[in-house]
């Protein structure tokens, strides 16, 4: 499917991040980055794997914390929130795991009503009824609400996944390598509902990724992180319309090989 | 080189020894303080709203369900062989009316409480381990946490509270077994009606013996699900971790048991 296009207010950044670094022990993972996600944009950050691409949205959703540098998020400083203030604030950001993260001990009703009668208090019955469906049929699993998350494939996880963060209207999606594991056919189905997320929800996104096709379909933007750092930042075209040694061969494999 | 130098060469083997030694004093300590860390923390949870009660009253469920075959057919084992093995003894003195006495005094002071809490580590603290661990490195922990739920106090707090909660209660349950069970000897070799047993069990207990094995129970308890929680939510590596988590939650938690029998036994003497 085309993506269609956004509307994207760039007088709006959603997250605004300036001089970041971390390090674990002694290995520096991200070696100050400026980045900037406008309103209603899908920012896909490409990197090959252990370069720190993961580590930069769990300090944007506060699950870790940076070791130097700002991170804003929605106009708030993160590394000044109270716990509850980080609380409150991580409501209004969708984080979809990698592994998907589902509570394996509930069932997919059970999975999606867990955040919304956590975080809402005095939601009735029905209203959480008719959440639950909505989403579901969002990503197009409506029939597999009995289920546990052990009866589902991969990708069925991966939606269910992604369903659990939209129940609760986040402004913000940060996917954590949504493609990866999936078959071809399957991943052009979860860049898809990344879109339509986009669309439907008016959400501001960061992809995480190392798949060009995911990166291509869905981003609006594109920001290659290397050794530590942004190194080039564009268009899909205007990143892999390159010479340079460091970027090239990520896009041979890709598309060539 | 200088071969002739008498100075002996510190070889490479005993300097890996020494740094060994080193860094498993110093992960003892780190370790020590991390736990010192969630003892605090869990207080400062379990005292602040919300409360989490339906998911209180679920684990105290969960917990008492793990355990309770298991408790009902040991205590009741204990009960019937500690009888049966004490009695040859006490009929060389012609003792055996002593038995019931026996019988509640070693029931009730110390293996009713000792034998709920070992039970409890096996079962209820394995699985607290291998739970939380598995949580851990499925990131569902992490997923709980972005979802604006305080996965500490959800997953730690009723836990710990579930198990301080509900061993007592099954180490009460215990010492009735166990006590039925002896009854069940002492019945068929001394012919003694229930109400006299019962009448023996209780004369030679005092307040005392009653607090001390309620407060014992819930120190064990405190001790299973901290120890549970602290191996499963701090577990990494993978499986392994998961293994290792609930390996730790048993062995640590055991460990502590008798290392807590030995001083509350030594504190409850003082006052009687």
């Amino acid at each position: 499917m085309e993506k269609a296009k956004a509307n994207i207010d760039y007088n709006n950044p959603v997250i605004r991040i300036h001089g970041l670094e971390k390090a674990f022990d002694d290995y520096e993972v991200l070696r100050g980055i400026d980045l900037e996600l406008y309103q209603g944009e899908n920012l896909v950050v490409l990197g090959r794997s252990g370069t720190g691409k993961s580590v930069l949205i769990k300090i944007i959703s506060g699950l870790l914390s940076p070791d130097k540098g700002k991170v804003e998020v929605l106009g708030e400083d993160i590394s000044k929130l109270t716990d509850r203030e980080l609380q409150a604030l991580r409501i209004r950001i969708g984080f979809s795991f990698q592994n998907s993260a589902l509570y394996d001990s509930m069932t997919v009703r059970k999975n999606l009503e867990f955040p919304l009668v956590r975080n809402r208090k005095g939601i009735t019955r029905k209203e959480i009824d008719t959440n639950v469906e909505s989403v579901l049929e969002a990503v197009g699993l409506s029939h597999t609400i009995n289920q546990m998350p052990s009866e589902l494939s991969g990708g069925q996880r991966k939606r269910i996944g992604i369903a659990r963060t939209l129940i609760l209207n986040p402004e913000i999606m940060l996917y954590d390598e949504p493609t990866a594991g999936l078959d071809p056919i399957t991943c052009i189905e979860i860049n898809d509902l990344i879109n339509e997320v986009q669309q439907r929800y008016h959400t501001s996104s960061i992809i995480i990724t190392h798949d060009l096709t995911c990166a291509k379909s869905t981003g609006d933007r594109i920001a290659m992180l290397l050794d530590g750092q942004f190194q080039r930042e564009g268009t899909f075209e205007e990143v892999f319309n390159t010479n340079d040694i460091r970027v090239k061969p990520f896009f041979d494999y890709n598309f060539i090989q | 080189m200088d071969t002739t130098d008498s100075t002996p060469i510190q070889t490479p083997v005993r300097h890996k020894r020494v740094s060994k030694f080193k860094k498993s004093v110093t992960d003892f300590f780190v370790s020590l303080y991390n736990i010192n860390l969630f003892i605090i923390r869990f207080f400062k949870e379990a005292f602040s709203p919300p409360f989490e009660l339906k998911e209180i009253v679920r684990q105290c469920y969960e917990v008492g369900v793990r355990s309770f075959t298991l408790i009902s057919l040991t205590g009741f084992i204990v009960g019937l062989i500690f009888t049966k093995q004490s009695r040859p003894s006490l009929l060389q003195f012609g003792a055996t009316s002593w038995l019931p006495s026996l019988v509640s005094i070693a029931i009730m002071r110390a293996l009713a409480p000792l034998v709920t809490a070992l039970i409890a580590a096996g079962k209820v603290g394995s699985s607290i381990g291998a739970e939380l661990g598995s949580m851990r490195v499925t990131e569902q922990i992490d997923a709980m946490e972005v979802s604006g739920t305080n996965p500490f106090k959800f997953l730690v707090t009723t836990r710990v509270l579930a198990t301080t909660l509900t061993i007592p209660i099954l180490a009460t349950y215990t010492g009735f077994i166990a006590i039925l069970g002896g009854y069940l000897n002492v019945a068929v070799n001394e012919g003694t009606s229930w109400s006299t047993f019962i009448e023996q069990v209780f004369e030679p207990l005092t307040f005392v013996d009653f607090v001390a094995s309620l407060i014992k129970a819930i120190v064990f308890g405190f001790t299973i699900g901290i120890v549970g929680c602290y191996q499963g939510y701090n577990s990494n590596k993978g499986t392994e971790g998961v293994g290792k988590a609930a390996n730790g939650a048993v062995v640590t938690a055991m460990f502590l048991v008798f290392i807590e029998e030995i001083v509350i036994v030594q504190i409850t003497s003082w006052f009687r």
